[in-house]
């Protein structure tokens, strides 16, 4: 299995414990990572409000260059708003026939052309569907028994556009995270917002979300996240949502890893800003089991 | 502190940009039939002075002025709930987004002041090819004028300080968008 991959700014950045745990899982799964070269930004959440051609233009040209350097793989998108960013070029493409002339005028300004090839992919979307929680399961040599975890995918990995999960009540991480030997917080906040970039802008209003998702956590001993936007708003607020114990925020990637028998090292858990003691203690007594 | 940089340039302000836009954010919410599904889904409801179905009634009736000054489309956290659930089909997150656009080009001074947080976001895309996070934030506090802004985020900057994640991400694409936001600024002025 190979695909295209496209880590996104944060992922180079403040959310570097994503992209070494997503490379270093997909790897024990026998996953291929191509890296998309001179990829640029997708406007993440700040295109739309400036500009609609950059809102397309941006991604497009990361899809022009996967086709051109990477043909015939599928993109695989960890950020979920890179994702939906990248999915909607082909989507509102398919139904404005006067799109793709617009973008490709726009992207011949550098000599690129996006001819709506490549299939873009969430790292969920592979990991649930592609891989399989019966080829995850069978990398895991630490099992996660006793640990609870609460599955929370955020917005833009489940709408508009219901691809892999259904966008109202998701549970494809449900199978991954039994996969680990882990079980599965039965909660409802999985797709409700984080409140997103209104974190900036108005943070009273998106600290409201953050406390209604920590305060349904509660008795579970940690939440995974698959967008790194999602993560920051759920990990680095918990005291100002007037939440009173810290509750583990980790990347799904990070839970494989340490499942497959890889180090709180390797998984770069130092950077995390929500990892509980609760929580390191039932990981190393899960080391201990299987040792 | 000298800031030597141009201002912001991608502010549209073509008198046809705004007409177009208008009609663009109507044209995506005039088959509403006002059930108000909308308003039920949105997680940021609360906040807002205009219910979403009320704005975009009002915004189908012409009072733009009024759309434009409320509070509404920026409370908008793009999570696309109204949109998947709209039983009409529409399109009611981009609308939002158009009206942000609107009024960042035509609203007052309030309105462009909360505009600047994506110009600068784009500005340093724009800039550096990849968003280098540090330097946004700098630039964004700078252009506010707000002396308190920085202290908000203290907290969270030592946090990330302590945790080696205030680094620069890649220098390599700096520069490389420059040719590709210059063509889109003409083809949207021009259109």
């Amino acid at each position: 299995m190979k695909y295209a991959y496209y880590p996104g700014c944060s992922l180079e950045a403040s959310a570097e414990e994503y992209d070494v745990s997503t490379r270093e899982a997909l790897k024990r799964l026998g996953v291929e990572l191509s890296e998309i070269p001179d990829w640029t930004c997708c406007g993440a959440s700040a295109a739309e409000p400036v500009s609609s051609l950059l809102t397309l233009a941006l991604p497009a040209r990361n899809l022009a260059l996967a086709e051109r350097e990477a043909p015939g793989l599928d993109m695989l998108v960890p950020c979920s708003a890179c994702y939906l960013n990248h999915l909607r070029v082909g989507r509102e493409c398919a139904s404005d026939r006067a799109l793709p002339g617009r973008i490709n005028e726009a992207l011949g300004a550098e000599g690129l052309r996006y001819g709506g090839r490549v299939r873009v992919r969430h790292l969920l979307d592979v990991l649930a569907g592609d891989i399989g929680p019966e080829a995850v399961a069978a990398r895991v040599n630490r099992r996660l028994e006793g640990l609870s975890v609460a599955p929370y995918y955020g917005c833009q990995a489940l709408r508009p556009y219901a691809l892999f999960d259904d966008p109202e009540h998701p549970r494809s991480m449900e199978p991954l995270i039994a996969a680990l030997g882990a079980a599965v917080f039965d909660w409802d906040m999985g797709g409700r917002c984080c409140g997103a970039s209104l974190m900036a802008t108005r943070r009273d209003v998106a600290l409201v979300s953050v406390a209604a998702i920590l305060d349904a956590a509660a008795g579970a001993d940690a939440i995974v996240t698959v967008c790194p936007m999602c993560q920051m708003n759920l990990e680095a607020y918990q005291s100002q949502a007037h939440h009173a114990d810290t509750i583990s925020v980790l990347y799904l990637p990070q839970l494989l890893g340490l499942a497959f028998g890889l180090s709180d090292q390797q998984m770069l858990l130092g950077k995390n800003l929500a990892v509980t003691d609760a929580l390191k203690a039932k990981l190393r007594a899960c080391e201990a089991a299987s040792a | 502190m000298k800031n030597t940089r141009p201002s912001i340039s991608f502010t549209p302000a073509p008198l046809a940009f705004k007409d177009q836009e208008l009609a663009a954010a109507q044209d995506m919410v005039r088959a509403c039939m006002q059930c108000g599904t909308c308003t039920a889904s949105c997680p940021n409801a609360f906040a807002m002075d205009l219910a979403p179905r009320q704005m975009w009634r009002m915004l189908l009736f012409g009072l733009t002025q009024e759309v434009l000054e409320s509070r509404t489309f920026w409370l908008c956290s793009a999570c696309y709930s109204c949109t998947l659930r709209c039983p009409r089909g529409l399109p009611l997150t981009a609308a939002m987004a158009t009206l942000k656009r609107l009024a960042a080009a035509e609203g007052d001074s309030a309105n462009r002041k909360k505009a600047l947080f994506y110009q600068e976001f784009m500005h340093n895309v724009e800039q550096n090819g990849r968003i280098q996070e540090m330097g946004f934030m700098c630039h964004y506090f700078l252009a506010m004028h707000d002396p308190l802004l920085p202290l908000e985020y203290t907290p969270l900057g030592l946090k990330l300080l302590a945790k080696g994640k205030l680094r620069l991400g890649g220098r390599g694409q700096r520069g490389r968008l420059g040719p590709l936001f210059a063509k889109v600024r003409s083809m949207e002025g021009a259109s």
